[in-house]
């Protein structure tokens, strides 16, 4: 009887085995040419690549089009190799990988397939790179981060008002996970934004030295909550310092997405990207066979800098209505986040400063970012490249990774 | 004497016993059997999970496996060929030690090690030596590396008799720590080494990995010789069986410990070189990314015999990139994939279990036991 059973579960394996014999796989049936292919890095359980996800299948919808997905793809060859099978096995025209080490592996794709289409977050080589299918995109996130920022502010005057702390103890803590451009343009408009509401404001802050990080993030913020920081935002992709807010009782301004069903109490706002507006970008242009942006910034305007509902049980009274004036003047021009007039470094301010914006082995500082007193962020490449460190804030410990 | 058995309170339901030796085809019968119930098995858990039928979830993996090998492509079958070559290799790499009982947890580390001496003659001394001999230092440096860090341990259980799983798994965390410094130092705050063109294996045929695989090809027949038909392959079996008798037949007990390190050790150093200068052009913490670890269970469930490895790589290899791809065509998280690899590998050692032991149930009353 055994051996019958083991028999038959034989011959249903190499049936299926059989029937499997060279077909395709599609999500959808459309009528569309279009079919994208998405490389990620982790899965949904950070925040940072739920954020690309949730999109990806938002634009793919509201566009009709078709799409297949690679998650947990190292930055090694293996992102060449994704790309490969989204392309060869599911027929994929475009490709979208979401993390920066993933870029260069990206190339190499886009060299071996001239006539698909790729494009990659966060990235800095598309306008040097010369490989005219390959694409660089971000979005303006530190306008977003100055949003938040102002909404930190206000409740720092807020907690002046009630006389919990006084003016002189509004430290703000800020968790960063390396300290590289992205993170220092990051905190730093997040600071700029809180400081243009409360004057008297400064910052920690402290560096994990990973993007995702749950116990490393937590214990950074119970840190900086031990030091006296009253308010806590963060640059990393885990739960960590928004739990740990929401356990100590400190307001959390949060990133990539809303917190608050975790943090009923303490979550205010959080600012993310929305990239959305980019893959229905990029899906239109090549269902019409138009040219891609070799480097696209998302703004504000585009819809691509957005901030979560506002929990009123934590923020401050008030803040969406202020919210609103600074997004007009944001998107007026009136604004300019890293206006060299509202900072100082080392006592003096700002009046020439070369950024590494094209990539080279060297790191060399190629470009100049300052003109008519106001350090254009997201000017000469889309990924951030504001890299300089402001008095005010005080980083505790350095993490390059 | 057998002894009649009247009324024990005290007597288990069941008991495992030693079972003489399975004659070899029902001991392949039985792992055979097993392989195709966990495959049935993981077939159910993708058709209750996807909603898919079976036949699909199969085809899902086919696919994710071998792409359309039968359109003609065939960058997937290499591709995987590779994840077989590299797990595989770092099997072999710990076999030895294994088989000395020696508990290498350390191939992650060497390995890391290894690439790190790859990537650096490939970044120093790319524009200064012709192709071959970059290629040549690539792999003599890499297989040094490998070797001292896992020669190091090997000293001191030699000299100390320091416990050596602990050992070797904290060199794993200095080789990240030592990796992590140097992505730092060359990437340039921005974490990531860009590929390096200098010293890349050939392609040949178009094909990235055929390097890689001829490689580990060589490799597995050349352990399997070792380990079989070698004085040292000998040797080591001794040590493993007992210290004691191979102290009484005159085995330098220490200098076979500390042998048997440096060729573990050289073989991960290589499995590095293959990851970076074959295959990945960089290197970060995560290039080996947890197959050391994989590769213990591979040494184990191959039971010491290279050829018996190729198909066990061969058959988690095909489960982890097959359920992937169910599980990225279905949006699944991807710990799916990790699961089914699990259970799969779980069913496996089970199973050497009932070849090695039997249980035998409590028998009725009077019966003589």
């Amino acid at each position: 009887m055994k051996k019958l059973i083991a028999l038959v579960l034989c011959l249903v394996m190499v049936a299926s085995l059989a029937v499997g014999c060279g077909t395709g796989v599609t999500n959808t049936d459309t009528d569309s040419n279009v079919k994208v292919g998405f490389i990620f890095l982790h899965d949904e359980q950070s925040t940072y690549d739920k954020n690309f996800m949730d999109a990806a299948k938002a634009a793919c919808e509201q566009m009709g089009v078709g799409y297949a997905q690679k998650t947990q793809i190292p930055e090694s060859k293996d992102c060449y190799d994704a790309a490969v099978e989204l392309i060869e096995v599911d027929g994929c025209n475009v490709i979208f990988a979401d993390s920066f080490g993933h870029e260069s592996f990206l190339i190499d794709a886009a060299k071996k397939y001239p006539d698909v289409q790729f494009c990659h977050a966060t990235g800095t080589q598309a306008h040097t790179a010369g490989v005219k299918n390959f694409h660089n995109a971000f979005a303006s996130i530190y306008e977003g981060r100055y949003l938040a920022g102002v909404a930190a502010g206000l409740k720092l005057n807020e907690m002046i008002e009630a006389k919990e702390i006084t003016a002189d103890k509004a430290k703000m803590g800020y968790v960063g996970a390396f300290t590289f451009a992205e993170v220092m343009s990051g905190y730093t408009s997040f600071y700029l934004g809180a400081k243009s509401v409360c004057p008297t404001v400064t910052m920690d802050v402290k560096f994990t030295g990973s993007w995702y990080d749950e116990q490393k993030e937590k214990e950074a913020a119970q840190a900086l909550i031990a030091g006296g920081c009253v308010l806590i935002s963060q640059h990393a992709d885990s739960m960590g310092a928004p739990t740990a807010c929401e356990t100590a009782g400190v307001p959390n301004v949060s990133y990539n997405g809303s917190t608050v069903a975790a943090c009923p109490n303490t979550f205010i706002v959080s600012s993310r990207i929305d990239w959305t507006p980019y893959f229905k970008y990029m899906i239109q242009c090549v269902e019409e066979g138009k040219e891609i942006d070799t480097d696209w910034t998302g703004t504000i305007e585009t819809g691509s800098v957005v901030l979560t509902d506002i929990n009123e049980k934590a923020a401050a009274k008030d803040t969406a209505k202020k919210l609103d004036e600074v997004k007009a003047k944001l998107l007026d021009g009136s604004i300019n986040v890293f206006d060299t007039a509202n900072f100082t470094v080392k006592g003096e301010k700002l009046t020439s400063y070369k950024a590494d914006v094209d990539t080279d082995a060297a790191f060399e500082k190629d470009t100049e970012a300052i003109e008519n007193g106001v350090f254009y962020e997201s000017k000469h490449r889309s990924a951030p490249y504001f890299d300089a460190e402001i008095d005010g804030i005080n980083l505790l410990d350095r993490n390059y990774g | 004497m057998a002894k009649v058995v009247t009324k024990s309170a005290r007597e288990p339901m069941f008991h495992v016993a030693k079972r003489d030796d399975l004659p070899w085809w029902q001991a392949w019968g039985i792992r055979v059997i097993t392989i195709l119930i966990s495959f049935l098995l993981v077939g159910l858990l993708c058709v209750v999970v996807t909603g898919q039928s079976f036949g699909e979830s199969f085809e899902m993996m086919y696919s994710g496996v071998f792409g359309r090998l039968f359109q003609g492509h065939t960058t997937m079958l290499w591709k995987y060929l590779q994840e077989i070559a590299i797990l595989l290799s770092l099997a072999l790499a710990l076999t030895p030690a294994f088989k000395m009982k020696f508990w290498n947890c350390g191939a992650e580390g060497q390995a890391l090690m290894g690439g790190l001496a790859s990537i650096i003659c490939m970044i120093e001394l790319g524009d200064k030596l012709s192709y071959p001999v970059l290629l040549a230092v690539i792999a003599v440096t890499s297989i040094i590396a490998g070797a001292i860090w896992g020669v190091i341990p090997a000293i001191f259980k030699a000299f100390f008799n320091t416990n050596e799983t602990l050992f070797t798994l904290m060199m794993n965390y200095i080789a990240t720590q030592i990796i992590a410094y140097y992505v730092y130092i060359k990437g340039g705050g921005s974490n990531v080494i860009n590929p390096v063109e200098a010293g890349n294996f050939p392609s040949v045929a178009g094909n990235d990995y055929f390097v890689n695989i001829v490689v580990v090809t060589v490799i597995t027949v050349l352990m399997y010789i070792y380990l079989k038909y070698s004085k040292q392959g000998y040797e080591i079996a001794v040590v493993g069986e007992s210290q004691n008798t191979a102290r009484y037949i005159g085995v330098n007990v220490k200098k076979v410990i500390i042998r048997t390190m440096i060729i573990s050790g050289a073989l991960c150093g290589v499995t590095g070189m293959l990851l970076v200068a074959g295959k990945d052009h960089s290197i970060n913490i995560n290039s080996v990314g947890g197959q050391g670890f994989t590769a213990i269970l591979m040494s184990w469930l191959g039971q010491f015999n290279p050829f018996i490895m190729v198909i066990m790589t061969a058959i988690v290899v095909f489960l982890r990139l097959g359920v992937a791809k169910v599980a990225d065509t279905a949006l699944l998280n991807s710990s799916f994939s990790e699961i089914m690899v699990g259970i799969v590998i779980l069913m496996l050692v089970g199973c050497e279990f009932f070849i090695h032991y039997t249980i035998k149930f409590k028998q009725k009353k009077g019966v003589v036991a």
